[in-house]
């Protein structure tokens, strides 16, 4: 196998981690568009979900028809936390509402270990074995399947957002919570649908995810931070930006993997921590993102 | 007239205001004559996790810096107390100020990003730091043992003292303990700490009174990081081992998790929460091992929603409520630490009664509680 060869394998393998990194900084991007919040318990909930999907396929159920009743479960789910959770201190300083969320990540991922145990489970792969080669590269299909449900994902929630009245609304929302307000939007609901789509988007890079990290109570700590990079990166006000990102951290995380010998498979988790110093450092509003402006 | 009552009445206030420290003091030092050896050793452990609690509320409750990577420093201040001891055989006394000093210029290296990093993204990078470090641990073989960790000498007690092995550490414990606490205390009551509070509370007036935002930033992490790193210390003296896996980042949740429980910005906040951190695991460990976790998550939440003060403001804020009833003022619960923090430490004599803008609680009882219900941003009076 030639170098390049063997490069784009890597870039191939990137990518499709990315994937499922973009898909959860979606996640954190819509509740921060809407809210202002970031969410610590974003990966928990999307463990949550995983594991409402395994409990599902492990009863019976087939794959395909198991991933949308989750999806539906992990809305309902997301909406029900902004409610209880977040409204009640929604405007609160950003300290109460990141503790908050750190309350919930702990109890999130506290109540799976009880309801589920912390064994490592066995996580169903949804797509068949096997792959193309294409020029000595070769893509899993479970790669390509990754990539193309994220890619459906986003595609749904762009026709969502810029060509339904819903979305108008939501569009609405997240630019000025008060003036929406004034013109008759019922923006606590709008919040509320708002959490409902990003836990929607989550669940699917949990159940993306587990085939490959096995299911765990602690699976989505790790694939956490890389989303927090990926956001920071693309801008935590951007969707576009956190795609963007999200396969940019994969890539960057597999190739300095790979070709980096002093971080190797061990000290991956390093990147991520640079890329967020890199870019506060250098582009605070990351590379889509619109500075803030603040009036003292 | 009106002077000599205010002032006797601020002799009395005082006077009661010490009485729990003194009642603390005389049943710390009881303690380990009284209990059994596992119970002064987990005793031992609430006073040293009361010393990392106490630095992050520097930086968290007074300073209101996000900080999800404590547990990081306290990680530094133990690994370098433990290759200390372990490669050069220093001996446990000298590796306290190398442990303070280093984790003191580390929090230092940190503040200087954290000064463009508000809030979340501060969270951010901390929590990354905090995932980033076992792995380095282990990947530092040769200096920290890798995923084996190091095992070390624990302190003995010298022979004149006639103590057992957990009592003598106790005693260690509790007199670092005790000057790092007061430490703090003496910190948030000068200059720094008015300042911190200052810009903690509005930033731009903070800075347009003269209050020098980046030095104060910076220091405050670097304080804050130099007491986690001193219990990190304490930590290797009393266990005698130090691991990777026992500074996963779950460590700085936790401790977050129980300054936020103890209480946001006072001074018994860090014991109480310590003692949470300590016992809540071990007590609920029985039932499940989810159970701590789950105790822990509803808890915070909880706290956030009806009692941001925590454990350590409840009595205050529950005298505060029923004196608030009596003249029947609108009490508008305040959800935010902010608001509601600031037990105004400093009860001066002149600032007794008739100061405050809402009725003064004039019964001594009430005032010696952490006033804390009280109004939300008093002016600091010089």
């Amino acid at each position: 196998m030639s170098a390049v060869t063997e490069l784009l394998q890597q870039v191939v393998e990137g990518l499709g981690s990315g994937a499922v990194y973009a898909s959860l900084a979606l996640a954190l991007v819509l509740i921060h568009r809407f809210t202002g919040i970031v969410n610590f318990a974003q990966g928990e909930l999307a463990m949550l979900s995983t594991y409402v999907a395994w409990q599902l396929v492990a009863s019976g159920m087939p794959f395909w028809l198991a991933l949308p009743v989750t999806l539906a479960v992990s809305f309902a789910g997301g909406m029900l936390v902004e409610r209880i959770v977040i409204r009640p201190v929604q405007g609160a300083p950003e300290l109460t509402v990141v503790i908050v969320t750190v309350g919930l990540f702990i109890f999130v991922n506290a109540l799976a270990g009880l309801i589920w145990s912390f064994t490592v489970k066995d996580f169903p792969q949804p797509f068949p074995d096997g792959g193309i080669d294409l020029a000595g590269v070769r893509t899993d299909w479970s790669t390509l399947g990754i990539l193309g449900v994220v890619a459906v994902v986003m595609g749904l929630l762009y026709l969502l957002f810029q060509h339904t009245s819903v979305g108008l609304t939501m569009r609405a929302v997240a630019c000025n919570p008060a003036s929406a307000r004034l013109s008759g939007i019922r923006v606590g609901r709008v919040l509320m649908l708002g959490w409902g789509l990003a836990a929607t988007v989550g669940a699917v890079s949990g159940v993306l995810v587990a085939p490959v990290l096995f299911l765990e109570p602690n699976m989505m700590g790790g694939v956490l931070i890389y989303a927090f990079a990926a956001a920071t990166l693309g801008g935590f006000d951007s969707p576009v930006g956190a795609v963007v990102g999200g396969v940019f951290v994969g890539v960057a995380e597999t190739l300095t993997g790979a070709y980096v010998d002093v971080i190797g498979a061990d000290l991956k988790v390093g990147v991520p921590l640079m890329i967020i110093l890199a870019v506060l450092l250098v582009r605070p509003q990351g590379l889509f993102g619109r500075a803030a402006v603040e009036r003292a | 007239m009106n002077n000599v009552t205010a002032s006797l009445a601020a002799d009395r206030t005082r006077q009661l205001r010490a009485a729990p420290t003194v009642l603390l003091a005389v049943a710390a030092v009881a303690a380990p004559f009284y209990f059994a050896p596992f119970q002064v050793f987990q005793l031992t452990m609430v006073l040293l996790y009361a010393v990392a609690l106490a630095g992050l509320n520097l930086l968290v409750g007074f300073g209101g810096q996000i900080s999800l990577g404590h547990g990081a420093f306290f990680a530094a201040g133990a690994y370098s107390t433990a290759v200390m001891l372990d490669r050069y055989d220093t001996g446990h006394l000298a590796t306290l100020p190398v442990a303070a000093a280093g984790c003191f210029l580390l929090g230092l290296g940190f503040g200087v990003p954290a000064l463009r990093l508000r809030g979340l993204y501060l969270a951010l990078v901390t929590l990354s730091f905090a995932v980033f470090l076992p792995p380095l641990l282990k990947r530092l073989e040769p200096v920290t043992g890798g995923s084996m960790g190091l095992t070390v000498d624990k302190m003995q007690p010298p022979a004149w003292s006639g103590l057992a092995e957990d009592q003598w550490m106790y005693f260690v414990v509790l007199a670092v303990a005790s000057a790092a606490l007061l430490l703090a205390r003496n910190l948030l009551r000068s200059r720094v700490g008015r300042a911190l509070r200052a810009v903690r509370d509005n930033e731009g007036a903070a800075e347009v009174m003269g209050v020098r935002l980046s030095l104060h930033k910076t220091l405050a992490f670097a304080w804050s990081a130099m007491f986690a790193g001193v219990a990190g210390c304490l930590y290797t003296w009393v266990i005698g081992f130090v691991s990777p896996d026992s500074f996963s980042f779950v460590l700085s949740i936790t401790l977050l998790a129980g300054l936020v429980v103890g209480g946001l910005a006072s001074l018994y906040g860090p014991l109480l929460g310590a003692a949470f951190v300590m016992y809540v695991p071990s007590v609920s460990q029985d039932l499940s091992e989810a159970a701590p976790g789950v105790v822990f998550g509803l808890l915070i939440i909880t706290v956030m929603f009806v009692a941001p003060t925590g454990l350590a403001g409840l009595p205050g804020r529950v005298l505060g409520a029923v004196g608030r009833r009596l003249p029947r003022t609108t009490a508008i619960p305040d959800r935010t630490p902010e608001a509601a923090s600031a037990p105004d430490a400093e009860p001066r004599p002149t600032a007794a009664p008739g100061f405050s803008p809402t009725p003064a609680p004039a019964d001594p009882a009430v005032a010696d509680a952490e006033p804390v219900g009280a109004p939300p941003r008093t002016t600091e009076k010089e």
